[in-house]
């Protein structure tokens, strides 16, 4: 046994006879400092995956494109007589703008998932640190990914008609970040109670595909059927798409019947929904699903 | 031994002090009032069949599951009251991985390192270090899903050791390993006792490997039913097994029993059976082994092994023991499926 230790001796530390002294760490008490480093660590991880995972940066784009491209070019023919001019990809690029960030956000929550499945979730669940933390770090980095994955739709913006306009672009770029964070959380905090990736991933499309399409992303929001009113005004993504359609047509030159009829906005028994207080319902909801998130999460053995 | 830290001064209290630990699961009690204390700087093997509670008990101490009653300290701290101050001194190697495999295992490490608060200035000499000891340091920028199974147990080993725990539990380390590579495994445990002051607190179902430890706890059915070191284990055993080769093994046993009052067995081609003092027993037997008998060919005095004092305590081989409870848990899931119907 003590003949075979020999050969792994490293070459290249030669230099000094003696063994080296045993470098001893020390793990400090739970503090803010290290709750933080423990957040950004579990942040750095999910970029590092992601910079590493090319494919998901295409699937991901996929379907976003189909809708754009495909469906606006194809329904531009029976639409136009009633868009006003306006192309109908420009219609739809604000609701495009959402759900490309929305499906990521859920590609990063459903890592949790893997985690759970591969062993991983363990080894953080173990270390000195709160559970909170853990759940931060990954809905921060869940967001800043489809944040990443949200600035390749932004840049496709001149060839459906969209300005480069650097206040719109920051705009965009700030209502994208918070719905991702909300998406994130509301998918953490699905998958925190999820032990099979087949079971998320069945369970987000039965969530995902029917906000996506009752958010009006594809489609404007007043004069709609009784029933579908209500399940629109209901839909949260509804919230994300209004504020982000109202900012596109702002930066528009196009007349103002075009805009009425494209760009309603969403009323409330007919009192028009400011775009802030939309941004705030967004963000307010990210943070209740985060700390259902972090509940479910820290009682689970 | 730099001894700055004060905590490091109390070397008498032991690392490990287990007081009435259980752990019921609905009406299973899968860990039944175990009772054990683990010096400083000892390794300390759990072994006991599958099933035997020695996981459950491991979940315990490193504050993965709460006790249903007892209580236990780790490295001077209380599992359920602070768990925090145990997870901070301990290292875990668990038998299922728990590595990133789309990280690199400096990755791999590093993150370790950050999310137990590591300095950082000191994050890298102490990976290498820790990398070099189980032969990992050239490979430190692979991916770790291109590594093989062994590679990867001896990472993890490598990882649990990041933050210089005051004691490394080792969950089935070994398990399906190859030979050479458990062998390895050992060296690296072996080694880490020599350079570290750690206390490695292990579970396995090898019986050759207890051989390793300096103390062992023999676990079955939620208790423990010995503990001492392995030496003198197998000296309680008071038999030494005897193994002797004839032609015709029946009439050996008969002959056995008729003439010696022996209660002996067939195993692996030969008859076997325990006898205190086996050397002095052998001038006996061939002094009084009547011509009629089938002539011996061959005879075998061995030492018991640990496999004697597992089977001397419960009455079972470790194999026949998994056997079993594999049995039972068929045998419940029946009356579950049956009971329900009625």
């Amino acid at each position: 046994m003590s003949t075979t230790t020999e050969p792994r001796a490293p070459a290249s530390t030669t230099v000094e006879a003696a063994p080296t002294p045993v470098v001893r760490v020390t793990v400090p008490k739970r503090s803010l400092a290290s709750e933080l480093r423990a957040i950004k660590i579990v942040w750095r991880r999910e970029l590092i995956r992601y910079r590493s995972d090319r494919l998901r940066m295409v699937t991901t784009l996929v379907q976003p494109l189909l809708f754009l491209f495909v469906l606006g070019s194809g329904l531009q023919q029976l639409s136009a007589a009633s868009t006003h001019g306006v192309n109908l990809k420009t219609f739809i690029y604000p609701g495009i703008l959402c759900i490309s960030v929305m499906f990521t956000a859920m590609f990063s929550a459903a890592s949790i998932v893997w985690d759970r499945e591969f062993g991983f979730l363990r080894e953080m669940m173990v270390a000195p640190i709160r559970r909170s933390s853990i759940v931060i770090g990954k809905v921060i980095g869940g967001a800043t990914v489809a944040s990443f994955q949200g600035v390749i739709v932004i840049a496709l913006a001149g060839f459906v008609g969209v300005p480069y306009d650097p206040l719109l672009i920051i705009g965009i770029f700030v209502l994208q970040l918070l719905l991702a964070f909300t998406i994130t959380a509301f998918g953490v905090m699905v998958a925190v109670r999820i032990k099979q990736m087949q079971s998320f991933m069945g369970v987000m499309q039965m969530i995902v595909m029917p906000m996506f399409f009752i958010s009006g992303a594809l489609f404007p929001v007043a004069n709609l059927p009784g029933w579908l009113a209500v399940l629109n005004r209901l839909d949260p993504l509804t919230y994300a798409v209004d504020p982000m359609r109202r900012l596109v047509f702002n930066h528009l030159t196009i007349s103002p019947a075009a805009r009425a009829a494209l760009d309603p906005g969403v009323t409330w028994f007919g009192w028009h929904v400011p775009a802030l207080l939309e941004a705030g319902m967004i963000i307010a909801l990210g943070l209740v699903m985060l700390g259902i998130a972090i509940w479910e999460f820290s009682t689970t053995e | 031994m730099t001894g700055v830290n004060g905590t490091r001064d109390m070397a008498d209290q032991p690392a490990i002090e287990v007081r009435g630990l259980v752990k019921n699961y609905d009406e299973v009690e899968a860990v039944k009032g175990v009772e054990f204390e683990v010096a400083t700087g000892e390794v300390f093997g759990f072994l006991g069949p599958n099933g035997a509670g020695k996981t459950t008990t491991i979940n315990m101490l490193c504050t993965l599951i709460t006790p249903t009653a007892g209580s236990a300290a780790v490295a001077g701290h209380d599992v359920v009251k602070e768990r925090d101050d145990v997870r901070r001194n301990i290292g875990l190697v668990f038998q299922d991985p728990t590595l990133d495999g789309y990280l690199t295992a400096e990755q791999n490490l590093r993150l370790h390192a950050e999310l137990y608060g590591v300095q950082s200035d000191l994050v890298k000499p102490r990976m290498q270090q820790v990398m070099t000891m189980v032969g990992l340091w050239d490979r430190k920028d692979s991916v770790v899903g291109t590594f093989s199974g062994g590679m990867r147990r001896r990472l993890e080993i490598a990882r649990g050791l990041m933050h210089s725990p005051r004691v490394l539990f080792l969950d089935e380390p070994t398990i399906g390993l190859d030979p050479q590579t458990r062998r390895s495994i050992w060296e690296y445990i072996g080694e880490l006792k020599e350079r570290e002051e750690i206390t490695i607190f292990m579970t396995t179902h090898y019986m050759d490997e207890a051989e390793w430890c300096d103390r062992i706890a023999i676990m079955d059915h939620g208790e423990i039913v010995a503990l001492d070191e392995p030496e003198t284990l197998k000296a309680g055993v008071g038999t030494d097994r005897v193994t002797i080769h004839t032609d015709d093994d029946d009439a050996t046993i008969a002959a056995l029993a008729e003439r010696f009052g022996i209660e002996a067995r067939k195993s692996e081609g030969a008859v076997t059976f325990g006898v205190p003092e086996g050397e002095q027993f052998v001038p006996r037997l061939f002094g009084e082994w009547d011509p009629a008998h089938p002539p011996i060919k061959a005879v075998n005095v061995s030492r018991p092994t640990l496999d004697d004092v597992f089977m001397s305590y419960t009455g079972s081989t470790i194999r026949d023991a998994e056997e079993d409870q594999g049995k039972d848990r068929n045998r419940r899931m029946m009356q579950m499926m049956h009971g329900g119907r009625r």
